[in-house]
């Protein structure tokens, strides 16, 4: 709190090349090209690169690292028109159970299970969540956290599709290399559609939905219909995560409605940077890893992570990717003040 | 006639568990997940007073509730002030700050009959047939007292006015030199005090776990969300609703499904009133 900081103050300006790429300029020189390129294909390639380098343990955790980047994505999307939910289980349940029931009662194909599931489970989803949907905020989380918490419970009181013990021997998905491959390029294609969706008109009325719902309904918008579609497709996205993690297992039991697949997304969102779905990813590609690694701490495992997610978060509460973008697109400089 | 006793009882100990969560929300607007945890540590605080360092139980008591209002205040001076506003990050610290309480507790092997508070009184009574031991009964009438106590409180000292001004007019009551943050921060110090204080008459009862938290903690959001989110009185009903529902659920149905009544309470309510029994907010329009 000296002399300096009263006469002295950060600016932060957009970088020259930044300025210059955003418009058609930007096929103007190769380097131009590059500054926008190199973030979009360098991780990408690295990402498809890794479970070549990988040991086969790693390349596990990378698919269920892509699993809960999904979750974290649909969770993110949610978000961005409003919805703020607490139980990404609810459509990872959905989607792992209409699965499990789909292949262990009627034997139908993979083929057939994994879009017939991404689809009845985003309509069953949607179905449930509608009557809620005029809720924001804390009350919508609540509603949305306890459902998977009924289903659960239901599923062990009542006994249904194999009660506690869940459904066995399901179809398995394919070979290692080709179940880690898909699951990887389902995660970009998710992620660039949706960055794409929200950047467009379509999404601005989603985000203009977050920041004043009033205002959208004055310009003769129906919010509660662009609510339920923004809701539709998370939950495909969600169910979709689910029913490939039930074949990749070929398990399904009440565990798919644990908590752990609500509250992941949220912290890899929280510590990835909302509203970005890349946050999203990042964020997951940090935990899911960092919780495997913490696994030679035994029992004290999940105190540790939740201790480095709360540092994470406070150190930068506007998210990693937030951080990065800033550094990468502006510099900063003392200006006299 | 035991149908009304032990619905009682259950009504008034959803009451404890909701009275931290509830006032910390109502005046602070941070939903403290970290309640259960909050709850299994001031138990354990009580604990350790008595068995570490042998003070009687009375101190003890007394010095786990103080204790745990200084951690509350800490947690949010030290952490929650920080992201103060960012409703995704104060949810999700909160929650893995008390996920984090909770693992530590267990793995420091917080189970079995080993870790148990001993009731005040020994012994029991007999209303009508129906055999009661002391303990309830005192959560009964502690109950009753802090409910008085802390509606007393509220509406007739310096502070609780505060809190009241806080929870009705942020802005207002910055402008008359209420300090929110100061004002927050001692919210979270009551709310961990009072889960510590639901903790040590609550306890008694079972055993001391560390999982006892999650449940302690989705009980305390449910009647407070049944209730209407900054309304006491309306928690208060929602105990009562919700209690005497999971006794009779329990009664006639069947212990194992009496966790489904306040999960489906909390979409029933939210489906046909979302402001809750008594909340005052608008349908729609401030909702945040």
């Amino acid at each position: 709190m000296g002399k300096t900081q009263e006469e002295v103050r950060r600016e932060r300006l957009d970088r020259g090349i930044k300025v210059r790429s955003d418009s058609v300029y930007a096929i103007a020189s190769l380097r131009d090209m590059a500054y926008l390129l190199s973030p979009r294909i360098i991780p990408v390639v690295a990402v498809f690169a890794l479970p070549l380098v990988l040991g086969g343990y790693w390349t596990k955790v990378m698919v269920y690292a892509a699993v809960y980047g999904l979750l974290a994505l649909s969770w993110d999307f949610l978000a961005s028109c409003g919805l703020f939910s607490l139980g990404q289980a609810l459509f990872f349940g959905m989607g792992a159970y209409l699965v499990g029931i789909m292949n262990h009662y009627f034997g139908w194909p993979v083929v057939v299970t994994l879009p017939a599931a991404t689809l009845c489970g985003g309509a069953l989803c949607t179905l449930l969540l509608a009557p809620v949907i005029r809720l924001r905020g804390v009350y919508f989380a609540m509603v949305t956290l306890v459902i998977p918490m009924l289903f659960s419970r239901l599923i062990v009181a009542t006994k249904l599709f194999g009660g506690s013990h869940g459904l066995t021997n399901l179809t398995p998905f394919g070979g290692e290399w080709f179940s880690t491959y898909f699951i990887l390029i389902s995660l970009f294609v998710c992620l660039f559609a949706l960055r794409r969706i929200i950047g467009e008109d379509y999404g601005l009325v989603l985000r203009a939905i977050r920041d004043d719902d009033r205002a959208v309904m004055s310009a003769a918008i129906n919010i509660f219909w662009r609510k339920i579609q923004a809701l539709f497709l998370s939950a495909c996205i969600g169910c979709f995560a689910g029913a490939f993690m039930c074949h990749h297992y070929q398990f399904t039991g009440p565990s798919a409605f644990a908590l752990d697949y609500s509250l992941m997304p949220l912290a890899a969102t929280a510590l990835g940077g909302p509203g970005t779905f890349v946050g999203a990813v990042i964020g997951s590609a940090i935990l899911v890893p960092l919780s495997e690694a913490l696994r030679a701490f035994g029992g004290l495992r999940i105190a540790f992570y939740c201790v480095i997610l709360i540092g994470s978060i406070i150190v930068l509460p506007e998210g990693i990717f937030h951080f990065i973008a800033r550094k990468y697109h502006q510099f900063e400089r003392d200006v006299e003040a | 006639m035991s149908l009304l006793i032990y619905g009682l009882i259950q009504s008034v100990i959803l009451m404890l568990y909701g009275y931290g969560f509830s006032l910390v929300y109502g005046v602070s607007g941070i939903a403290n997940f970290a309640h259960g945890g909050l709850y299994i540590l001031g138990g354990f605080a009580a604990w350790s007073f008595m068995n570490y360092l042998g003070f009687p139980y009375a101190v003890a008591a007394v010095l786990s509730v103080l204790v745990l209002g200084l951690f509350g205040f800490g947690l949010y001076w030290g952490i929650l002030v920080r992201i103060r506003g960012i409703v995704l990050s104060e949810l999700v610290v909160t929650f893995v700050a008390g996920i984090a309480i909770l693992e530590i507790l267990a793995w420091k092997g917080l189970y079995g009959f080993y870790y148990n508070l001993p009731v005040f009184v020994r012994g029991d009574i007999t209303l009508s047939g129906i055999t009661v031991d002391y303990q309830r009964l005192i959560v009964l009438g502690a109950g009753a007292l802090l409910a008085l106590a802390l509606r007393l409180f509220v509406h007739h000292t310096r502070v609780g006015l505060c809190f009241r001004g806080i929870a009705q007019d942020e802005r207002t009551a910055l402008s008359l030199g209420i300090e929110s943050d100061w004002i927050g921060a001692l919210s979270m110090a009551f709310g961990s005090a009072l889960a510590a204080l639901a903790a040590i008459l609550i306890l008694p009862l079972g055993v001391m776990e560390a999982h006892i938290g999650y449940e302690v903690v989705i009980y305390a959001v449910t009647v407070a969300i049944v209730g209407g989110l900054e309304s006491t009185s309306g928690m208060i009903l929602a105990s009562f609703i919700i209690g005497f529902g999971q006794i009779m659920v329990a009664k006639y149905i069947g212990s194992s499904w009496m966790v489904i009544v306040p999960l489906a309470a909390i979409v029933f309510i939210l489906a046909v009133r979302p402001s809750g029994l008594f909340g005052k907010f608008k349908e729609l329009e401030e909702r945040i």
